[in-house]
């Protein structure tokens, strides 16, 4: 088997898994006032630490949560409800048009149900925000913009965002930048305080640790409302008995990869830069998606002009290679991509892209497999697709 | 796999088989501009996750296409199109033929697979012939006798030997949650099961006469021709009440002077039907068969003639309620069940001046 679809989610690092084996063991709520409480609550606070120290943030400001989605939600839906309470005026989301759907919904659900109007930022054929378009757009909306979200990288063609550049932009006007990092840690590097970003998306499941823990980073100063109310666990911004052996696994995985980031960004870079030579000659029209330079270390994204990117899927994982075709809604069935289409390419081509990506587990091993089977799958959804012709 | 306990049941057969089995789950339903907000209501959610977990129970792989322009352009416009042109379409026989064996079959084969199993209930042996299934009640074979010889060759019905209780048992047996599920009945595209207003929604108001067949006389208007159907009496509403007091039904629908006309029960009767599209897979006609007017409908004994692609039965018996646009179908009698001879779209039922004579 082949595993090749590491940005959807990657095998759990041992250390993670070490660390969810220990404490999963102990009994203990880490709001308890006993001693197993006690316990509990300072595994939570280590693991807080661990998490705020790779990643160049203050420890108060890790608020743990589900994972990738819910922090994304409480981001741009809390600092939203926080800002317009604030000031009436403030109805205004801006988002990039390559964002999640987490944070794509969640705007759109504000600008259903909450009245909110929406810009959306465009990006280039590359896939790359232009700082200028904030810039302008500021301009034109300063004082009714109440939150950007602009993510680190894109999950599906693995762009790299100018986030520095635009959290600077954002912080001249006074106006929080929630940037979704979730694709960004353990690949390239990545520094809550120093980037200047008001908030911070990350999530256990996709740097080695566990599927259902993440967390929001949330400057101190940075008001949001909670999603969830009860006991108030986390700075009253997110309820729930914390989940304290998600949480430890997740900081072990975190400050793991980080610590390891630049050999892993080396090694997988390299791979991954053999896996697109060798794509490229073998299937000489594949178009590569997204930056060429500034992009993710493990991804690799391809246009593969005449196939559908589904029929591919399925003959490429009949062949035991796993990769993806991107955006796929609940019941299975792949839709041209939000992303290449904001990126300018034409539906035949979004429908014709497959998303390879390496991780940590990685080796040329896979590459291999993926190239002994691509040739064959590619002249075979070409056929396939060919019966859409009319006859 | 369409989530439910014949396709499940079929996919089991196959696999055992020996083969090497796929599931796929048809996306049918168009959902266009909703992608992005999140309501991705484009899939029946439930089926799909139905058909998925038998897949699983199997041991399958399982993957959702997308057929949802295929299905749009050649079976949902088509039945509309059909109505509006005063015909009465069989979406499930289209569907057979224009995209479970057209558009699936064809991107299947060009994916390097061999044939495409269903879980109809119909038998389709080394023989190669198109037989009724054993189960009566159930079979299918009428909306399957529109796929041609190459069509055939690639399909593969592994449950025409068993009856619907013996699936469902079987189902149950191979712990496949659906066995309890539901037959499907109604046209899947219409989801309140309100065909009427489906095509009222797509075709608009189209006002016309309701006229007497015999006397040509005015009895009342309709709103659009395609909510009658040929051998309909209900929901006539015409105020003037028939001479002899007798209910009348709809003989025929008229798309040029968008006209339905009704008569009496007795004039329905017809015993001879032409028909076109032609699929012959049996010998050189005049042949002594049963035909089948329409799905689910009683079988008249007919003798079919074939030529240049056009379909005549002479019929043995009159048969009421013939409407074109249905299919005709015509079997073979035969003791290890019916065979299918072919099948056309019938154009017209007419009386023959015999027939004519004795109803006047």
């Amino acid at each position: 088997m082949a595993y090749l679809d590491h940005a959807a989610t990657t095998p759990m690092l041992d250390e993670a898994l070490a660390a969810y084996v220990a404490a999963a063991r102990e009994v203990g709520n880490p709001s308890s006032l006993h001693a197993a409480g006690r316990r509990a609550r300072r595994l939570v606070e280590e693991s807080r630490e661990r998490i705020a120290a790779v990643l160049g943030a203050r420890p108060s400001e890790v608020i743990f949560t589900s994972g990738g989605t819910e922090s994304d939600n409480l981001a741009v839906k809390g600092i939203f409800w926080a800002r317009r309470a604030g000031s009436l005026s403030r109805g205004r989301v801006v988002a990039s048009a390559v964002e999640h759907h987490a944070v794509m919904d969640a705007a759109e659900w504000l600008g259903t149900h909450e009245g909110a109007q929406l810009s959306w930022l465009p990006v280039d054929d590359a896939g790359r925000v232009d700082p200028a378009s904030l810039a302008e757009l500021l301009t034109a909306y300063a004082d009714e913009i109440a939150v950007i979200s602009v993510q680190w990288a894109n999950n599906e063609v693995g762009t790299v965002q100018p986030v520095a550049e635009l959290a600077r932009i954002a912080a001249q006007a006074g106006i929080p930048l929630h940037t979704d990092a979730v694709q960004a840690i353990g690949q390239v590097p990545v520094d809550f305080a120093a980037t200047g970003a008001a908030a911070m998306t990350i999530t256990g499941h996709k740097v080695g640790g566990p599927v259902g823990v993440g967390a929001l980073l949330l400057g101190r100063d940075v008001n949001c409302v909670p999603l969830l109310h009860g006991g108030g666990q986390e700075r009253d911004v997110r309820s729930g008995t914390l989940d304290t052996a998600g949480v430890a696994a997740f900081a072990a995985a975190v400050e793991t990869t980080v610590k390891s980031q630049a050999e892993y960004a080396r090694r997988v870079g390299d791979l991954r830069d053999e896996l697109v030579a060798r794509v490229r000659a073998a299937v000489p029209d594949a178009i590569l998606n997204g930056d060429p330079v500034d992009r993710l270390p493990g991804n690799a994204h391809f246009s593969f002009p005449g196939c559908e990117g589904d029929a591919l899927l399925l003959l490429l994982d009949a062949q035991g290679v796993h990769c993806s075709t991107g955006s796929a809604c609940s019941a299975g069935v792949a839709q041209p991509s939000h992303v290449l289409i904001a990126m300018g390419a034409d539906d035949d081509r979004a429908r014709s892209s497959l998303r390879f990506t390496l991780g940590h587990t990685s080796t040329r091993a896979d590459v291999d497999a993926l190239l002994a089977a691509l040739p064959g799958a590619v002249e075979r959804a070409r056929r396939a697709t060919a019966w859409k012709t009319p006859r | 796999m369409s989530g439910g306990v014949d396709s499940a049941v079929a996919a089991a057969r196959a696999h055992d088989a020996g083969h090497d089995v796929t599931g796929v789950h048809l996306a049918l339903a168009r959902n266009p501009q909703t992608y992005r907000t999140g309501a991705r209501g484009c899939c029946t959610l439930e089926d799909s996750r139905d058909a998925r977990r038998a897949a699983d129970v199997i041991g399958i792989p399982f993957y959702v296409w997308d057929m949802a322009e295929q299905f749009h352009a050649n079976v949902v416009d088509d039945f509309v199109a059909e109505y509006a042109a005063g015909r009465t379409p069989n979406p499930c026989l289209r569907c057979n033929e224009k995209i479970k064996f057209e558009a699936v079959l064809d991107r299947a084969v060009a994916l390097g697979f061999d044939a495409v199993v269903t879980g109809h209930h119909a038998r389709l042996g080394d023989d190669g012939l198109l037989r009724r299934s054993v189960d009566d009640g159930k079979d299918q074979s009428y909306v399957l006798a529109v796929l041609t010889r190459s069509q055939l060759d690639r399909a593969v019905f592994p449950l025409g030997d068993s009856t619907k209780a013996q699936v469902r048992e079987e189902a149950a047996r191979r712990g496949l949650a659906v066995a309890d599920k539901p037959d499907s009945h109604d046209i899947c595209f219409i989801a309140d099961g309100d065909t009427q207003g489906f095509l009222q929604r797509r075709l608009g108001d189209a006002p016309g006469d309701i006229v007497d067949g015999r006397t040509g006389e005015r009895l009342g208007r309709h709103n659009g021709a395609y909510g009658y159907t040929v051998g309909q009496r209900k929901g006539l509403d015409l105020r003037v009440p028939a001479a002899d007091g007798r209910p009348r039904y709809v003989l025929s629908i008229t798309p040029v002077t968008n006209t339905v006309t009704v008569g009496p029960r007795e004039d329905l009767e017809v015993d001879t039907v032409t028909a076109e599209r032609t699929i012959w897979h049996g010998a050189p006609t005049p042949v002594e068969c049963d035909v089948q007017l329409r799905a689910h409908g009683e079988v008249v004994p007919a003798v079919v003639t074939v030529e240049d692609g056009a379909l005549t039965a002479r019929l043995r018996s009159p048969a009421r309620g013939v409407a074109a646009g249905q299919a005709i179908v015509a079997y073979q009698r035969s003791a290890d069940g019916d065979i299918v001879l072919g099948s056309a779209t019938i154009a017209a039922g007419v009386a023959s001046e015999t027939l004519a004579a004795a109803r006047a």
